[in-house]
């Protein structure tokens, strides 16, 4: 890519998503473009970003950010994360909303859907709990194109390998061909709607657990911060927020602070109102 | 160090499982077909047997069920590895007793995120 589309592009994909793509993304860049290129009939990654810049198609802006913020996904993605679920938040959850029983969980980076159907089967699973409570995950993410998958629920071979135990599969998934699909009950547990981070997401409601997982990673550190405070905004004293493995809240807002004991959970620094 | 029993009738498919189990610090055994699979199972227990379904003399299931009736043979951790990919057959090999399921074809990733859902990594 010459110096000045790389600029246009970076600059782009900036404008659209908060993404920050340095040149070592360069690989990344041409190998998540190349398919977006032969979709539009473009002969090179130089002849899409001349198309980027010169015709304003909507289409191919929409396939050209998609692709560059689809990031793979799997259920019970680092298994940890999920252990702590339900050996620490459902019980906080079901002692500290004993009186309303209901809780809602936001997926900020919902993806494929994996992490959301995860929650929901752990949920599912633990069903004897939650007799008369009320519950709803929503899934957020900025492609539509990993939505529309997320929304159908159909996994490759491949996909429900990594992470998802037998049981489970054989529990709530039925077979298409080659493809496993993700059984109706589990699907309708969880809302999808197409947000971007960077904007406003106030009308999501208030949530008492977020997934923020392996997403902040790809923003510079202002706009990290003004995710987080603005998440905090939606919790009450007692909410819980879940980053990835390789992110923390540190020197990026003073809104949350690590759980004691509970690696990739963080928690509200000052108890405000409920 | 844990042992590892490699049951296929394929030896390419069993010099793949070698490479990924022993890079993962397993000590890797191998048989050709259930029946040496369990005369393995009968000299000592592994503490866990990735497995094939379709193989000469004795198959993946019919040996199964021939381990968990052995004195101990509750013990070892078994992944079935198969290209039987029909739901009905994941479902005898779990009524049998398996503990995961790996449908072919696998990668590393495959074998590493199955080993430690059941604890073994």
């Amino acid at each position: 890519m010459r110096p000045d589309d790389f600029a246009y592009f970076t600059k782009f994909i900036y404008d659209q998503s908060g993404i920050v793509l340095g040149t070592d993304k360069m690989y990344l860049i041409e190998s998540r473009l190349a398919p977006v290129a032969r979709k539009f009939n473009l002969s090179s990654i130089d002849a899409l970003v001349g198309q980027l810049r010169g015709a304003k198609d909507p289409n191919l802006h929409r396939d050209v950010v998609d692709a560059m913020t689809t990031n793979e996904s799997f259920f019970f993605r680092d298994g940890k994360p999920f252990d702590q679920f339900k050996a620490v938040v459902l019980p906080q959850l079901l002692a500290n909303r004993a009186a309303k029983k209901s809780f809602r969980i936001w997926c900020a980076a919902a993806s494929t859907g994996q992490e959301p159907y995860t929650i929901a089967m752990i949920l599912k699973e633990s069903a004897h709990l939650l007799a008369g409570w009320r519950h709803e995950i929503v899934g957020t993410d900025l492609s539509t194109e990993a939505l529309d998958r997320a929304k159908n629920g159909v996994y490759t071979q491949f996909e429900v390998q990594r992470g998802l135990p037998i049981q489970l599969l054989v529990k709530y998934f039925k077979q298409q061909g080659d493809k496993w699909q993700i059984a109706p009950e589990i699907r309708a547990m969880v809302q999808y709607k197409n947000y971007n981070l960077l904007h406003d997401f106030g009308a999501l409601g208030g949530f008492d657990v977020v997934f923020c997982r392996n997403v902040l990673i790809y923003f510079d550190q202002k706009t990290k911060g003004s995710i987080l405070d603005r998440i905090a905004k939606l919790m009450p004293a007692d909410g819980l927020l879940y980053l990835g493995g390789a992110e923390t809240v540190l020197g990026v807002t003073e809104k949350f602070q690590p759980m004691p004991n509970q690696r990739g959970i963080y928690q509200l620094t000052a108890a405000k109102p409920a | 160090m844990k042992t590892f029993l490699v049951v296929d009738d394929s030896r390419v498919i069993r010099n793949v499982a070698r490479r990924i189990l022993e890079a993962l610090n397993f000590k890797v055994d191998e048989a050709a077909d259930g029946q040496q699979a369990l005369d393995a199972c009968l000299r000592g227990l592994p503490d866990a047997i990735l497995l094939d379904w379709n193989m000469p003399v004795m198959d993946g299931i019919q040996f199964l069920r021939a381990l968990r009736a052995l004195p101990g043979g509750d013990a070892p951790i078994v992944l079935f590895c198969t290209t039987e990919t029909e739901l009905t057959k994941i479902q005898t090999a779990i009524e049998a007793g398996a503990n995961e399921y790996i449908m072919k074809p696998f990668d590393s990733e495959i074998v590493e995120s199955k080993l430690s859902q059941v604890g073994l990594l």
